[in-house]
């Protein structure tokens, strides 16, 4: 079942458009606000409130790099992999981050806080190398930097 | 020099809110634009040559021509922003986004008057939080002072406006992808025709228009096409909000006439290459256009003549590829992300950027063979414009037959030394 306040704030996006499917990735985000990630039971119960299959709203689901269908720790860092961070130091970043945290991209620390993963162009190259943390943007990073920003996220 | 889309952006990164907004002449096109019938509207901007500022450089007013008018048009009608500033490189949307946001939403508004829209969408790439935040407040003042919503200022006309946060990936900023994920759908594109002006979201006439493309509008219907084409050094209208990324001194993004030469950016504005490295070549406009080299620093930065130099204008904003990094590198790692962003729907797409990214890697760790760089030049062949049915694939093409062109010894002493030179 989905919890109320989930329902109220799908139900709000629903008076935007003009098919239940078109907020079905707003649904999914809301979802993963509240829970961190989206489940196959988060999932099934989605499907039958926008009036979808399980499969098509699978499939959208896994299209989409922001829509988690596996859990994540209590913080997600995404490093910038693309053009600007790869010339500007992305791979010293990256085996920084990989052998101070001890997981590889894609991974989660044992002790789940932290999930890190790659991510496209962040859209802030003129501060290259750049990263963000729950949605804050980190830039003009070195290993230095990093290690001052992860403390803050405990 | 005139630089209107930057004009009141603060330069201490706060965003401007409606009252500094309107205290500047904020909201007047709009009065204006609402006096106006449609048609006269697409004449002004179509007078002003203003070309999209996305990347490929339709001229908007000839765009906005495509959709139906007047009571037999089908309804309702839309114009989406397009705010997925995802082109690697590209970080100059971002600027206008956080800095003005209600100017991108007045833009919005003249252009749902231009073709008679009912709903507006923002659709706004996941990862721009801050200009979440300020494009759904500024959207929130702009219906509470009457801009938005029925009989706005008592013109009889109705808009609605919706922000989106995307969900990811580089597909939504394609046009007809961006129309599919909108509906809730796979970001797959969509067959033109038809063309979404005159079927788009769910089928109605609808308008995609770029970030930077929509700030122009306001500033051209206050002063006028005349006006507007003065600004710029080309016949093309306008400024442009150009950008340099990369190991120059002072990496950023400025807005300067149109057709600016790629050596003012460079040397002036970027303020030349640190200390240590020289220029090799430049991306001028984003990931997905051909590299150029010393021999065209000259060329005017506009859509005709970087053209003609054998690359786009892109987007504006130029990578730099400096003498320390190596370019097989850095094209590797362009490709990887052209086949990681692939949707999956067009095979030479995602078949043979997969195919072009593993032999970038083997060449680039040394594990290639000189025979690959023929498949290389093979593949950009067959994801060519016309095979796949949306511009990644023929975009992936751009960076990698120019680096194949300018960088050849560059991948060939890769290939002989069985190693990249650049690694230690």
């Amino acid at each position: 079942m989905l919890r109320p306040e989930v329902r109220q704030e799908i139900e709000a996006e629903l008076e935007h458009y003009p098919t239940k499917q078109a907020v079905c990735i707003d649904a999914m985000l809301i979802v993963q606000k509240h829970r961190g990630w989206v489940s196959d039971e988060s999932l099934k119960d989605l499907a039958e409130f926008l009036g979808m299959s399980v499969e098509d709203l699978d499939g959208v689901a896994t299209f989409y790099n922001l829509i988690f269908r596996r859990p994540v720790g209590r913080h997600v860092i995404m490093v910038c992999d693309s053009v600007s961070c790869w010339i500007m130091g992305y791979e010293r970043l990256r085996k920084h981050l990989t052998s101070r945290l001890g997981i590889q991209m894609g991974e989660t620390t044992a002790d789940g806080r932290f999930t890190l993963l790659p991510i496209v162009c962040l859209g802030t190259c003129d501060h290259a190398p750049a990263m963000m943390v729950d949605g804050d943007l980190h830039r003009d990073l070195d290993p230095e930097k990093v290690n001052v920003i992860l403390e803050k996220y405990q | 020099m005139e630089k209107p889309l930057t004009q009141r952006i603060r330069s201490d990164g706060e965003v401007v809110d409606i009252g500094a907004y309107e205290s500047t002449g904020g909201y007047q096109a709009l009065r204006k634009a609402l006096k106006l019938v449609p048609k006269e509207i697409i004449e002004i901007v179509k007078q002003s040559n203003l070309r999209g500022r996305g990347g490929a450089g339709f001229p908007t007013g000839a765009k906005w021509s495509f959709v139906p008018l007047g009571p037999e048009a089908p309804r309702p009608k839309y114009i989406v922003c397009n705010a997925d500033e995802m082109e690697p490189g590209t970080f100059k949307d971002r600027v206008l986004l956080e800095g003005d946001p209600h100017e991108v939403i007045e833009g919005l508004m003249i252009g749902a008057c231009a073709i008679e829209a009912d709903v507006a969408y923002i659709f706004l790439r996941g990862e721009y939080k801050l200009a979440g935040q300020r494009l759904a407040r500024a959207v929130e003042e702009a219906y509470q002072r009457g801009y938005l919503g029925k009989n706005i200022l008592g013109s009889g006309r109705n808009l609605e406006m919706v922000l989106h946060m995307s969900g990811g990936r580089y597909m939504c900023g394609e046009e007809t992808g961006l129309l599919n994920a909108l509906e809730g759908k796979r970001a797959n594109p969509r067959a033109k025709p038809p063309f979404p002006q005159v079927s788009g979201l769910w089928g109605k006439p609808t308008i995609v228009q770029n970030v930077e493309t929509l700030a122009n509008l306001s500033h051209i219907i206050n002063n006028g096409p005349e006006w507007f084409k003065k600004l710029s050094l080309t016949p093309d209208g306008g400024t442009k909000l150009y950008g340099a990324s990369g190991k120059v001194k002072r990496p950023g993004v400025w807005e300067l006439p149109l057709g600016t030469p790629a050596r003012e950016i460079l040397e002036q504005h970027a303020g030349g290459m640190r200390d240590g490295v020289k220029f090799r070549g430049m991306l001028p406009g984003g990931a997905s256009t051909d590299f150029l080299v010393e021999e065209h620093l000259d060329v005017k930065m506009d859509f005709n003549e970087v053209q003609k130099a054998g690359s786009r204008l892109g987007t504006g904003t130029m990578i730099i590829l400096d003498d320390q990094t190596c370019p097989v590198g850095m094209i590797c790692n362009l490709e990887q992300f052209f086949a990681q962003e692939s949707c999956g729907w067009c095979t030479p797409c995602w078949s043979g950027l997969a195919w072009a990214a593993k032999m970038l890697e083997a060449i680039e760790e040394g594990r290639g063979e000189l025979g690959q760089l023929d498949k290389l030049a093979y593949i950009t062949r067959f994801v060519a414009p016309g095979n796949t049915y949306c511009a990644l694939a023929p975009g992936a093409a751009e960076p990698l037959q120019s680096g194949l062109k300018y960088f050849r010894e560059d991948f060939e002493r890769h290939i002989r030394e069985k190693r990249c030179p650049w690694s230690h």
